[in-house]
């Protein structure tokens, strides 16, 4: 368990923006009327997205939204990492995943490089624009070490990289993100060594398909 | 040619991204063709073709897929019925549900109605892990797309009124276990639900419930398309079908693959992760299914092969195919600790054993990593473990137990040279204060 406690010093008030709003009740509409509540975590992103983190009147406007106590919204802010419960670096916030998988390819260096250019883990930067964390797996295991920075993975990452795109940020540019090994996605390195054949793409497999395997008409169970 | 798997048998021709992941694109490569003739065929037909076909969930657990869905009340009665598809996406090592829901999302779209209908389900839920933004708006994208050609939504082309909703965490591995998924769905913490009940009887919103990973769903459709016993002549019996592989750690070219089941482990990691760095020579131990299966050791990798039977022998698990590679410069102890390290924090804290036992387990394993420790607390590291496992709610207590066990069976001597290496040190550094007692 990690613990989690809200912001000691905390806005007096919180306003839903109008593009907030239309959104947070779009998510509403996905599910059954008396269900709203199950668009928590959706409106809870939202409103990280508009503030940067969530604070706690924040959660009360949330609560007042979907018709849930309070404490409910609380809980689940509290529970789930993503949530930010302390203002972040509004210009990137790095989060470098540590787990072991990305350990063994050299999560360490890029994080010695984030502690080295912004300073202490999850502190904001002195100039307030940086934060960096250390986070566990992010799904990206065959492009490790990986970061995940604001909303993009950055992939296949040398300490050198990590310090030219903390540096591009600082300079007010947006790095690319995906693989910095000049691979597509996940495929090996030097080239795909499969989903070669043409016959694949020649739109070969959209022909009509006459009669599915297994289809001949199943003997009828006896009438009980 | 590399690896067992032939082109013209992939069921993921877009698993990379080298092509168009839309409609278009999708329906070229195969997707959506006779979707409307299987549902003709009938919910039983559909059931019998998976079941037939071999296919075991592909999220770790390994159950029967097709089993799994003849689980659900074979009626509609008062409540509803609901599909929900697990793409929180968590396991350490296991990147793979990622590839399908960026690329090749129709072919998910498509088997989350097959499945749906053969379940009498009228609406499917899919769950992605909060951090996957772009694969959520991928989705968001193909979802619309499915819409607006008529394939889903009320009165479509299929016949069969069906919605597919996307939904997504926060970042808490739990909401990969299926009931804490649900929670998560209805707006709580994702904490574990006790069963029985099951899912299948009261699930999300206490309705009858499948949960089922991504990778299961997406590939029904071309199974029912090519033959259930097409996709039961890869592998070996019991352990049929083609899987997505991923490949991380200490290989020349990790990535992503799909392979036939049961491909040797050492042929995956030559011909597709290019081989280990350094050589085999150089292999140290490999985690083969995810952060929580035991390791093995290169001798047992030498003759392991990627199903579940062959993972068992060797006592670990196939899980979800994410092979972690670890070569001689790799700091076993630590390493492990690490993964000890990500189960205590994503520990959800409903079960004191988990909760107490995941973070007593880390601290011991972090000062057996520089040797710090007594030699006798190796036994109770593995006393404790095997109170951990099997007495929590859900089975992260086990998956935090299991890698620790695995490190003790193979790994004891280097433990114990740790503790002996710092303990000599040490009797220099103090003189002879420790020689003494």
């Amino acid at each position: 368990m990690s613990v989690r406690r809200l912001a000691k010093e905390q806005p007096s008030s919180f306003e839903f923006s109008k593009e907030t709003m239309e959104k947070a009740q779009w998510w509403i509409k996905k599910y059954p009327e008396s269900r709203r509540q199950s668009a928590v975590i959706p409106i809870l992103w939202l409103v990280q997205k508009q503030e940067g983190w969530v604070s706690e009147p924040s959660l009360r406007a949330i609560g007042d939204l979907l018709g849930m106590a309070y404490i409910r919204v609380l809980e689940v802010a509290t529970f789930y990492t993503m949530f930010q419960l302390t203002p972040v670096g509004k210009t990137a916030l790095i989060q470098v995943c540590g787990t072991t998988q990305c350990m063994l390819r050299g999560s360490n260096d890029l994080m010695r490089v984030c502690r080295e250019k912004i300073g202490p883990k999850d502190e904001l930067s002195a100039d307030g624009r940086f934060t960096w964390q250390e986070v566990e797996c992010i799904g990206a295991c065959s492009n490790a070490p990986v970061a995940q920075i604001n909303d993009l993975y950055y992939e296949d990452l040398t300490p050198e990289n990590m310090a030219q795109i903390i540096d591009d940020f600082a300079a007010g540019k947006t790095p690319k993100a995906g693989s910095y090994v000049g691979r597509h996605t996940s495929e090996p390195v030097g080239g795909a060594r499969v989903l070669t054949d043409p016959a694949l793409y020649d739109g070969s497999a959209a022909q009509k398909i006459t009669k599915l395997p297994n289809s001949e008409p199943v003997a009828e169970k006896a009438p009980a | 040619m590399v690896g067992i798997l032939q082109d013209k048998d992939r069921i993921f021709t877009n698993l990379y991204g080298f092509h168009d992941w839309g409609l278009e694109g999708a329906k070229k490569r195969g997707a959506w063709n006779a979707t409307k003739d299987m549902l003709d065929l009938g919910g039983d037909w559909i059931i019998n073709n998976v079941k037939n076909s071999g296919l075991r969930g592909r999220g770790g657990a390994g159950f029967s897929t097709g089993l799994k869905w003849s689980f659900m009340p074979k009626e509609v009665k008062d409540r509803p019925h609901y599909l929900v598809i697990n793409a929180d996406e968590s396991e350490p090592a296991t990147c793979k549900d990622r590839e399908i829901m960026r690329h090749d999302p129709h072919l998910l779209i498509e088997g989350a109605l097959i499945a749906s209908f053969a379940m009498k389900a009228h609406a499917c839920y899919i769950y992605l892990r909060g951090e996957y933004i772009l694969e959520r708006e991928r989705m968001e994208a193909a979802v619309k797309q499915a819409y607006e050609a008529k394939l889903i939504g009320d009165d479509n082309v299929h016949g069969w009124d069906f919605h597919v909703y996307i939904h997504h965490g926060a970042g808490a591995y739990i909401c990969g276990e299926e009931t804490a998924l649900l929670e998560s769905l209805e707006g709580k913490k994702g904490q574990p639900r006790l069963k029985p009940p099951f899912p299948a009887g009261a699930g999300l919103y206490g309705c009858p419930t499948t949960v089922n990973n991504v990778e299961s769903i997406a590939v029904v459709g071309t199974i029912l398309r090519r033959g259930a016993d097409w996709f039961a002549s890869f592998g070996r019996p019991n352990n049929t079908g083609t899987k997505l592989m991923s490949l991380s750690g200490h290989v020349n070219t990790p990535c992503v693959v799909e392979e036939a089941m049961s491909i040797p482990l050492r042929q995956l990691i030559e011909d597709h992760g290019g081989g280990v760095r350094g050589g085999w020579e150089n292999l140290k131990a490999i985690i083969p299914g995810g952060a929580s299966c035991p390791v093995i050791t290169r001798e047992q990798a030498e003759v392991a092969l990627m199903d579940f039977d062959s993972m068992r022998e060797h006592r670990s698990s196939l899980g979800t195919a994410g092979v972690t590679v670890m070569d001689q410069s790799t700091d076993i102890v630590k390493a492990i600790a690490r993964i000890s390290y990500f189960f205590k924090h994503e520990s959800c804290g409903q079960c004191t054993p988990c909760r107490e036992g995941t973070g007593w387990m880390w601290r011991v394993l972090e000062r057996m990593a520089i040797g710090d420790a007594d030699p006798s607390e190796i036994d109770l590291l593995l006393d404790v473990a095997g109170q951990v496992e099997g007495h929590t709610i859900c089975a992260l207590g086990d998956a935090a137990a299991w890698p620790v066990q695995g490190l003790i069976r193979h790994f004891r001597h280097e433990i114990e040279e740790r503790i002996h290496t710092y303990r000599s040190r040490r009797a220099n550094f103090a003189g002879h204060a420790i020689a003494a007692e």
